[in-house]
């Protein structure tokens, strides 16, 4: 397939592709281009190639499902050598093949030089580069003590690259307003400003070990660092759910799809589903519309989504069906999602028979909830080193609480190696907190009527950490009346000074919940400024656009008078419309034409709920286990013994929490469980590494 | 009212759950106690799998013969997969010192039946293809000796006793072993009291602990090893290999590649590491990768997968303790096993059973005279 022709986004309202080399590659001798450097799966991908093998065991087809380096359901044969294509760059030349059957070793009989591993000291080890650890790391470089940043991934900042959309929370200290790829830049350069922190990329922690020291793959080399004081954040991983086709190429988590799409920009499917209705499913239904992925639904368990109105209310506004109390009981298809079938729940959280509906899609994402990765963290407690952990890894909370989260960790840390006396500001810990809150209830505000000169309108209602739109007004006319960032924002009428129009509140929220009404030209057909973040093609004057409110009705298709964009925020369209006073205290969005229809489809038969996988390493079906759980088995490490679930090459990151669900479901309590013991090695790694001979190999 | 057995066998591990697999079979009432929450948690789960009849100790290789029939059997005789893989054994010799010492066993291990042979150099290159040849002299090769997976032998074994009546006990641990007038009269747990006519001590690394509610004080020193395990990859390599040459910071090498295809890799450290310390360290993966990539180069492509530190419970010669004791009736050594377990545990069942129906051969009693608790612990097993 040409380059141009293949499966990449080119055109993205907020995402622009970089320059890149066009390269040559095979895959199973088929001949295919790709961009030098980009990760090898997401060249498949975008070659179209979505099955990238089978399992040896069974023969079930096996594509991306992490995108994060910590399975190996993505590996294939790079010029004959097994490695994972989520982890591994794309080069000129490449052989890369499909594996079917377990893989020869390649006949490399050459010796190697066998060198001592070095051991390197420092005060700080840092593990994770996301919005947690780059934050740590800066607080105690300020502190002046000696940190080492590392991160397995290629570049700093985490899950911040994924993140395409303006994040909440206060402006003055944590980037409110900002873009989550833009905020990964600015602690970048932070970062750089510091000769005390030493950042290593592309290189993974593989194991903590009972010496104290900590086992790292820096690029080729592996080391071991024996730190002072040892920081674990290294972030989350997401969920999984067990229903018939859940192994199948294209059931994968949203943060998975992010990376493919908002770091990779590869187009990776056509129709997605989301299984989950909190901020992080309802996001990636948003980006994934941006990315001109066509969303057919979302489900969420509960009678109410989670995530912010916000949020909810963007997807809505598009026509999106959300499905509450509903859940997805299988996916279908021969060697990759084809359909999606979901269903109603009851009380209990179970299928109501003759509820189901199925519906075609090819890809569907998992975004119930994450668990913090906090093996290192647990280790290292349990072998009396000096560790703290932060951020997702300590607790599940949003990137602009880990931030806050990695700043107090950085300096609880300085202050035990008596690099400072101060103590964590009170303010901190409160704004951690505060940033952590669930979303309060929504309300019904009363929007003020003042049908005179400029003012804003705020579509917020809902209490949540939020307050850039108080911060950027330069008349300083918005306020939260109570509840400090918690609050809604108000705007403050009766002053002297007026508002000005700047459109500076509108640009900067990340809801897109605030609009600008002028009255001053035509008080019955007052000019409405709407923030779009949704179209491709930079809008024009004279186009017409379907205006909508708040729930997505259609307030009338109307012509657009001008369209400004605001310097600080390029990628934020402010259209501005003429409405009849009636419908523009209501209007908020524009709707773009549904280019898909709803295409449900006759139910699949015979959904068998123990067909699901559990351990999708070793194909361990949750029938399997729960035939041994019934045997009476009540610790994790006897269904191990008796069936190798979590042998495989994963280490049980995503069915040791799928095995917790299915305990509960028999009527097991949580105390009643042995969990399982965890070992390392936290990735597979080639042994070569620990010859301490790799630094000459290249 | 404390409940009545015939034996009870303290620990549900390599050596527990076998006998009391034989014993029940023969149909006598057991109960196993084990402080564990399930079989095989102990050292059995830290096993690599090795079966092998290639020791010095006749009487090892008399109870190692025993355990390899049942367990190449086992999948005929009761349908249970437990990856059996009779890929033989090879120690392979660098020096002549080594060949000298493999060619002096011989004599022994050939006395005692086991089909095993020196090898000339080419045919080892043949058996472990992408071996070093630098220096590589030959090797002894023993084809009957072979591999399983020791969590699904054991647990295979478990469920076979289950059909005759082996009763278990899980986390339940045993307070104290009461006597009276030299007889085992109760085992007393946290949990319960159990009355029995004989009492098998097969509590492993805890062994000693055991032996001191009689007022034994066995001779066990438990010290540990590390292992790994790697990826599975196209199988290639048939025995398993033993590499007697030191290394840095180690002694003897050894690892197989499992009918999956996995590399199972251990090594003894030198010196050893005495203590129950079962916490992996660093020191491990750099040890190992110069061995198996020393010994065969094209493994450093082979990725390791999961790491582990197990225990070795070991006597002063290197040779289990087994049977009777003079001044405790009722009570029964299965201690000591020097990190050998799980191939000694089946053929060992049987011979508990025997000797607790009280029907031992005259080669029977040659084991538990040689295995006995007061035998000369000078004469050292030297295929530890």
């Amino acid at each position: 397939m040409p380059y141009s022709q293949q499966n990449r986004i080119k055109n993205h309202p907020v995402l622009q592709e970089k320059e890149s080399v066009v390269v040559n590659f095979t895959f199973d001798d088929k001949k295919l281009f790709g961009k030098k450097g980009e990760m090898i799966s997401s060249a498949l991908i975008a070659n179209g190639i979505q099955i990238f093998g089978k399992h040896p065991e069974d023969k079930a087809p096996l594509g991306i499902f992490c995108a994060n380096g910590q399975c190996a359901q993505c590996t294939v044969l790079v010029d004959g050598i097994a490695l994972k294509s989520c982890m591994t760059p794309l080069n000129e030349g490449q052989k890369i093949e499909s594996i079917e059957d377990y893989p020869p070793l390649p006949e490399d009989d050459e010796e190697v030089v066998f060198k001592p591993i070095p051991t390197i000291d420092t005060d700080v080890l840092i593990i994770g580069a996301g919005p947690a650890g780059l934050q740590a790391a800066l607080t105690l470089a300020k502190l002046g003590s000696k940190t080492i940043l590392i991160d397995d991934k290629d570049r700093l900042g985490g899950k911040l690259l994924l993140q395409t959309h303006k994040f909440f929370g206060s402006v003055k200290d944590s980037f409110a307003g900002t873009r989550g790829i833009e905020i990964a830049k600015i602690l970048e350069e932070q970062i750089k400003e510091f000769e005390n922190i030493e950042v290593w990329l592309d290189s993974p922690c593989i194991a903590v070990f009972s010496d104290k020291l900590v086992g790292v793959l820096k690029g080729d080399k592996y080391v071991h660092i024996n730190p002072k004081k040892l920081l674990v954040a290294t972030g989350a991983r997401e969920k999984m759910l067990t229903f018939p086709g859940n192994t199948l190429p294209g059931v994968y988590g949203a943060g998975a799809f992010q990376t493919l799409v908002n770091r990779d920009l590869v187009k990776s499917s056509e129709k997605i589903f989301i299984i989950g209705g909190g901020n992080v499913g309802i996001i990636a239904g948003y980006h994934a519309i941006q990315a001109g992925i066509e969303v057919v639904g979302l489900v969420e368990a509960l009678p109410k989504c989670g995530g912010y109105k916000v949020h909810e209310d963007k997807l809505r506004r598009l026509d999106v069906p959300i499905y509450t109390r509903h859940t997805v009981i299988a996916t279908h298809g021969k060697n990759h999602v084809e359909a999606v079938t979901i269903s109603q729940i009851d009380e209990k959280f179970q299928p109501i028979k003759g509820t189901e509906r199925t519906f075609e899609v090819d890809t569907v994402l998992i975004a119930i909830g994450l668990d913090p990765v906090n093996e290192f963290y647990v280790k290292a407690k349990e072998f009396g080193m000096d560790v703290w952990a932060a951020g997702d890894a300590l607790e599940i909370a949003e990137a602009s609480s880990a931030m806050f989260s990695g700043k107090i960790a950085g300096m609880k840390i300085g202050q035990s190696l008596g690099h400072t006396k101060e103590d964590v500001p009170t303010e901190w810990e409160e704004k951690a907190e505060i940033l952590k809150s669930h979303p309060g209830p929504v309300v019904k505000i009363e929007k003020p009527i003042r049908e005179e000169g400029i003012c804003p309108v705020f579509h917020c209602n809902q209490e949540i950490p939020c307050n850039p739109c108080t911060s950027v007004c330069p008349k300083e006319l918005i306020v939260i009346p109570e509840g400090g960032i918690l609050g809604l924002p108000e705007f403050q009428k009766e002053q002297e000074v007026e508002c000005i129009g700047c459109a500076q509140c509108v640009a900067v929220c990340p809801g897109l919940a605030v609009t600008l009404l002028d009255y001053r030209e035509d008080s019955n057909y007052p000019e409405v400024t709407i923030p779009t973040e949704i179209f491709v093609e930079k809008v024009e004057e004279g186009d017409k656009l379907m205006v909508v409110n708040e729930d997505g009705e259609e307030l009338g298709i109307h012509e657009v008078e001008k369209v400004r964009i605001l310097k600080k925020y390029s990628k934020t369209q402010l259209v501005t419309v003429k409405l009849p006073k009636k419908v523009a205290l209501e209007a908020v969005s524009f709707k773009t034409p549904k280019a898909y229809e709803l295409k449900e489809i006759e139910q699949y038969k015979d959904i068998i709920p123990d067909e699901a996988i559990i351990c999708r390493c070793e194909r361990i079906t949750a029938g399997e286990i729960r035939a041994l759980i019934r045997m009476g088995i009540t610790d994790a490490n006897e269904l191990k013994a008796k069936s190798k679930v979590g042998m495989g090459a994963c280490g049980a990151k995503t069915c040791s929490k799928l095995i917790e669900k299915l305990f509960r479901e028999e009527g097991i309590s949580y105390d009643e469980i042995t969990p399982f013991v965890q070992r390392p090695l936290f990735i597979e790694v080639p042994l070569k590494y620990f010859t301490g001979s790799q630094e000459e190999d290249e | 009212m404390s409940k009545k057995y015939d034996v009870i066998i303290i620990g549900a591990g390599s050596v527990g759950v076998p006998a009391a697999y034989a014993m029940s079979r023969e149909g006598l009432k057991v109960a196993v106690i084990e402080s564990l929450p399930s079989s095989g948690q102990g050292q059995n789960k830290k096993a690599i799998g090795g079966i092998r009849a290639t020791h010095t100790n006749p009487s090892k290789i008399l109870l190692c013969q025993d355990s390899i029939d049942i367990v190449s059997n086992w999948e005929d005789r009761y349908g249970h997969d437990i990856e059996w893989f009779q890929g033989g054994y090879t120690f392979v010799a660098y020096n002549e010192a080594h060949e000298q010492l493999m060619k002096e066993n011989l004599v022994i291990q050939k006395e005692s039946g086991l089909n095993i042979n020196w090898v000339e150099r080419e045919k080892i290159i043949e058996l472990v293809p992408g071996i070093s040849k630098e220096g590589l002299l030959g090797g002894t090769y023993s084809p009957e000796d072979g591999n399983s997976s020791p969590l699904k032998t054991l647990y295979a074994i478990q469920k076979q006793s289950l059909t005759t009546g082996a009763e278990y006990f899980f986390k339940e641990s045993v307070t104290n072993i009461e006597l009276k007038k030299g007889a085992v009269k109760k085992v007393i747990t946290n949990k319960d009291e159990y009355e029995a006519d004989f009492v098998i001590n097969a509590a492993g690394a805890s062994a000693k602990q055991i032996g001191e509610m009689v007022g034994l004080n066995l001779p066990i020193f438990p010290d540990s090893h590390e292992s790994g395990i790697s990826e599975p990859v196209q199988k290639f390599i048939d025995p398993l290999v033993v590499d007697l040459r030191p290394g840095k910071g180690t002694k003897n090498f050894y690892f197989y590649q499992n009918i999956e295809g996995k590399f199972i890799l251990c090594l003894t450290p030198e010196p050893i590491i005495p203590g129950i310390n079962e916490n992996e360290t660093s020191v491990f993966l750099p040890q190992v990768a110069q061995r198996l990539i020393g010994l065969i180069p094209r493994t450093k492509h082979l990725k390791m997968r999961r790491t582990w530190r197990g225990l070795y419970p070991m006597t002063p010669d290197g040779s289990p303790i087994v049977g009777k004791v003079a001044d405790f009736k009722g009570y029964i050594n299965a201690v000591g096993m020097c990190g050998q377990g799980y191939m000694l545990g089946p053929g060992l069942g049987e011979l508990l059973a025997r000797l607790a129906m009280e029907k031992t051969s005259p080669s029977d009693d040659r084991i538990l005279e040689e295995l006995s608790l007061e035998r000369d612990f000078g004469k050292i097993e030297k295929l530890k």
